[in-house]
């Protein structure tokens, strides 16, 4: 008996070591055919080198394949080897852009960023000259306010959806991913239209957040509504036995129990209009000096920054600011999403 | 004397009794409110239907139709600056729109589509929360990066493929071009909305795919199906209106980005259908070009492509929701 | 389960609802069992046999099945029976690599098919699902599919060669019993049929490949009694050209269609098989206590 409870698990069907050394040796077939493809067709760069790569390994791999199982496994080949290729060039583009934006940026940075605004400084200066004062304290006002108009909205979209469920329910739904579908250049237009020419008739930071809070209820709405419905039926119906008002129970039960998933929401609307440029340069403009006043007059805002500096430069300087900024503005969304996976992450575990 | 026994008539089934709630007052109350923020969404989208056309009317009727077929966007002025001459016309825009977000799709959407396929069916546990969790940040990456960066890096590649392109299947008339100029086309814009597209069509291919229900999967497999066979067999049939939902949606996404083309595409007032060639536009750049120094005339026009984005992106989503909610659910 | 009245027997059947709480004597069972002719293996000309050679399965550190080893001789049915939970169905899919799909999946052990480790490295393995055919408990045609095609889908899956199509459309149909239901109705989708008609349907799909065995995960276990008589039926007819190995809840039915029979149990740990022998001895005569003690139904 001893002997039987000695047996090992194992995985036969795992690539075995002879199995993995065929397969590197068809990859270094492929880079052999893919070397002499391009000294055939004279493509080169990165990207002639990957296509050729891609070229070389799929035929190899499909003759292989072919060879040892038929027409069905070499096909099954072709599968695999295209949509590990895929995969490929959709994260190509993230290395790629946060590459550039740290190597283009991080010149950029400079204690004063944070101190100091472009009142004094145009796009040109010397890089310690000027920051982002302006750019950052704007965002921050004009997101906020935002906020002040998304959250109420979006949470009575949210509890409708989920608490009442009236003969509405269809429509909203469906309104509110229409309303996802906003281009944010229109969202800029409406508030221009509605708000700006007939009655204000000059830019604020107010009509910025107005604007960004068109594109921010979608989002809000939407993971609002997801969390509310993870939270069971048992919960509210153990509150209404206890005889307490619908109302009474969705804001002392069902709204406490999904905070932190409220907050993920929030989170999440927040990172979806931090870097939105089109509706600000229509309705806020955009200042240099800084402007804490939501209500009169431009303000800054860091996507404005990065956008003039990057059509008014032309210099090193200029370039600088408008990767220094983009950086920023890169950190900031990364701190945003870290958050609110962390977040998401602790309410599952508890 | 005699036994009542209780009889119970089984010739008369029972009617239900109408259950009535009345709710409190402060239910009631609760209910007006809530129902009324979530009208709210039907509320704004009214009146930015509503601002829009009501500001871009006068030019609708000015121009009619023509203002969707004639490609004419100037404002002449004679020496006292009076506007003499007035012609507003969307047809280089509109097509410049279409076509690079159709490039977009037809160059995102696959990519999109394997991807999700490798991560839900060839990636192992660990690497695949990684590259999930790299796709949905990508997601969440502001779209003037991917203008500023499109334009500094992607640029100059797109640029020599766009080249090699042309010399080589030149002879089809959509990748000839009147003159060599390659930067700044639609073929670059549409490369980099299909850059900006991948994350979201991924993620919504992906949720779709991986509630392909297990049993037929395992079904497929028992008949000795490869990968492939069962892929096309089961997943494929099953996902098909979730994966061209979420193509729509990428659409309609592309078709709305100002920014990220701004940077990448000149806007020139001529119809343009070779998209390798350097001319073109998209209509939200256009609004954010002319935006600042329009006078009141076209600013109203302004509106009124604004009004025609809206329309079209409208369309475009409320195919996308029909195609995700209805086919996709029944997995014919 | 044993309320229909069409199976062929000599005593009478008790009355039983529940297949455990039978008052029966352990000869009743035996006595439908031997209703059967044994067939002699090796004597019908047919594919070839599955051994089992110490084979034990895990699902990551959980040891779920524990050094079976276990011959179905080619042309005969055995049936696996056992309480739930030890280690059956585990055990069939190993017989058809099925079992690694599973992600923490672990094995060890050998499954001959004709002789041939069916783990050897270099097999390939879609050949063999197509030489071990397998019928799931929840009939699952493919609703994108009409009748005709889901019964040519593993042709077309596997890229098969037939020479003609609409012949072996109507042998699989009829050798499952749905061709008269099913012959003028084969350009409906699947899921227009009943789940008796469905589950017959996957039979004749997994016919189409020409499987040497046929694995049969409780395929009754979700139908009327109807539907499970003419499955039962359905096996018999096939058993003459192929082996079949069918995992049931049911003593009654394995009495029923099965030539040999396979107790396995797990007693908290990993299953076990405990005995195995042609179908009429294994009720009337078991050799291990526990054997008698499930045949009898002293638990379930």
């Amino acid at each position: 008996m001893t002997v039987v409870d000695q047996v090992k698990p194992g995985m036969p069907w795992l690539p075995t070591k002879k199995e993995k050394s065929q397969k590197f040796v068809s990859f270094l077939l492929a880079l052999i055919a893919s070397v002499v493809l391009l000294f055939v067709t004279g493509l080169n760069g990165k990207l002639g080198w990957v296509f050729a790569f891609f070229i070389s390994y799929v035929s190899i791999s499909f003759i292989t394949e072919y060879r040892k199982a038929g027409k069905p496994a070499a096909q099954d080949s072709l599968l695999t080897s295209i949509s590990r290729f895929a995969i490929f060039l959709a994260i190509i583009p993230i290395v790629s852009i946060v590459a550039t934006v740290i190597s283009k940026g991080w010149r950029g940075l400079h204690w004063g960023l944070f101190t100091q605004d472009m009142s004094q400084a145009t796009v040109n200066s010397p890089i310690t000259e000027g920051g982002m004062l302006a750019a950052i304290s704007g965002t921050l006002i004009m997101v906020g306010l935002a906020l002040i108009f998304t959250l109420p909205i979006s949470i009575l979209t949210a509890l409708y959806l989920t608490e009442i469920n009236g003969k509405f329910a269809g429509i909203i739904r469906f309104l509110v991913q229409a309303m996802s579908g906003v281009p944010s250049i229109v969202a800029g237009l409406f508030i221009l239209s509605s708000i700006v020419y007939p009655i204000t008739q000059s830019y604020s930071g107010l009509m910025g957040a107005l604007a960004l809070s068109i594109l921010m209820i979608p989002t809000v709405a939407r993971t609002a509504e997801e969390v509310l419905l993870l939270i069971p039926s048992d919960l509210r119906e153990a509150g209404l036995a206890l005889g307490a008002t619908q109302w009474r129970t969705v804001a002392m039960v069902v709204v406490p129990a999904v905070k932190s998933g409220l907050v993920t929401a929030i989170i999440l609307g927040v990172a979806r209009v931090v870097g939105e440029t089109a509706p600000i340069i229509l309705v806020t403009g955009g200042g240099d000096a800084t402007n804490l006043n939501p209500v009169s007059g431009p303000m800054g805002s860091i996507p404005f920054y990065v956008w003039k500096s990057f059509l008014l430069g032309g210099t090193e300087e200029s370039s600088q600011r408008t990767w220094a900024g983009l950086l920023i503005l890169l950190i900031w969304v990364l701190l945003l999403f870290m958050a609110a996976r962390f977040i998401s992450s602790r309410t599952r575990k508890g | 004397m005699t036994d009542k026994i209780p009889r119970v008539s089984n010739t008369i089934t029972p009617v239900p009794r109408e259950l009535v709630t009345q709710p409190r007052k402060s239910d009631q109350l609760f209910r007006v409110i809530v129902t009324s923020g979530g009208l709210s969404s039907l509320i704004i989208l009214g009146l930015i239907l509503s601002f829009l056309t009501f500001r871009g009317l006068e030019v609708l009727r000015l121009e009619g139709l023509g203002l969707l077929t004639s490609s004419d966007w100037s404002v002449v002025e004679d020496e006292t600056g009076n506007v003499v001459e007035q012609n507003y016309g969307l047809a280089a825009m509109l097509v410049g729109t279409i076509m690079s977000a159709t490039i977009a799709v037809f160059v995102g959407v696959p990519i999109a589509v394997l991807t999700a396929l490798f991560l839900e069916f060839y990636a192992g546990r660990k690497i695949r929360s990684i590259l999930i969790s790299l796709i949905d940040l990508m997601a969440a990456f502001p779209s003037i990066l991917f203008g500023l960066w499109g334009f500094l890096v992607m640029m100059p590649s797109v640029e020599y493929w766009a080249k090699l392109l042309n010399k080589y299947l030149g002879w089809i008339p959509i990748f000839d071009v009147p003159a060599p100029v390659f930067t700044r086309s639609p073929f670059i814009a549409g490369m980099v909305l299909a850059i900006m597209i991948i994350p979201i069509c991924t993620s919504i291919s992906r949720e779709v795919f991986s509630q392909t229900p297990l049993d037929r999967i395992q079904a497929a497999y028992a008949l000795g199906a490869t990968k492939l066979a069962m892929i096309r067999a089961v997943v494929i049939p099953f996902g098909r209106g979730g994966v061209v939902g979420g193509a729509m949606l990428g659409l309609g996404r592309a078709m709305g980005e100002t920014v990220a083309v701004y940077s990448v595409l000149n806007i020139v007032y001529q119809v343009n259908w070779q998209m390798l060639f350097g001319a073109g536009g998209n209509i939200a750049s256009l609004i954010l070009l002319k935006i600042g120094e329009a006078d009141r005339e076209e600013t109203n026009a302004l509106m009124a492509a604004g009004l025609v984005l809206f329309i079209l992106t409208l369309i475009v989503n409320f195919i996308a929701n029909f195609l995700v909610n209805r086919l996709g659910k029944t997995g014919r | 389960m044993s309320t229909h009245d069409e199976v062929p027997q000599e005593n009478s059947q008790p009355q039983s609802g529940d297949k455990m709480k039978t008052t029966t004597t352990p000869h009743s069972l035996a006595d439908v069992a031997s209703a059967r002719a044994v067939k002699a293996p090796g004597t019908q000309p047919l594919g070839s046999g599955l051994e089992a050679r110490g084979v034990h399965a895990w699902f990551g550190k959980k040891h779920a099945l524990k050094d079976v080893t276990l011959d179905f001789a080619a042309g005969t049915v055995t049936a696996l029976i056992g309480p739930s939970g030890c280690g059956k169905s585990t055990f069939l899919r190993t017989l058809n690599r099925m079992h690694e799909f599973i992600p923490t999946a672990a094995l060890a052990g050998e499954v001959l098919l004709g002789g041939k480790d069916i783990y050897a490295s270099g097999t390939d393995v879609t050949k063999i699902r197509l030489r071990v055919g397998m019928v799931f408990q929840k009939p699952n045609p493919f609703p994108s599919m009409t009748i005709g095609q889901n019964v040519l889908s593993g042709i077309k899956l596997a890229q098969l060669k037939v020479s003609n199509t609409d012949d072996l459309l109507e042998e699989c149909l009829t050798r499952a019993g749905l061709w008269e239901e099913a012959k003028d109705r084969l350009n409906e989708h699947a899921s227009a049929l009943s789940g008796g008609q469905q589950q017959r349907l996957c039979i004749a799909r997994s016919l189409a490949v020409r499987p040497e065995v046929l694995l049969m995960d409780e395929p009754c276990s979700a139908l009327d009694p109807g539907s499970t008589f003419r499955i039962e039926q359905t096996i018999s007819e096939l058993s003459q050209t192929m082996t079949i190995v069918i995992v049931t809840h049911n003593m009654q039915q394995a009495a029923r269609v099965s030539d040999y029979s396979a107790f396995m149990l797990s007693d908290g740990g990993p299953g076990e098989l405990i005995e195995v022998a042609p179908t009429n001895e294994l009720f009337s005569r078991p050799r291990d206590k526990r054997t008698e003690d499930y045949v009898t139904g002293r638990f379930g």
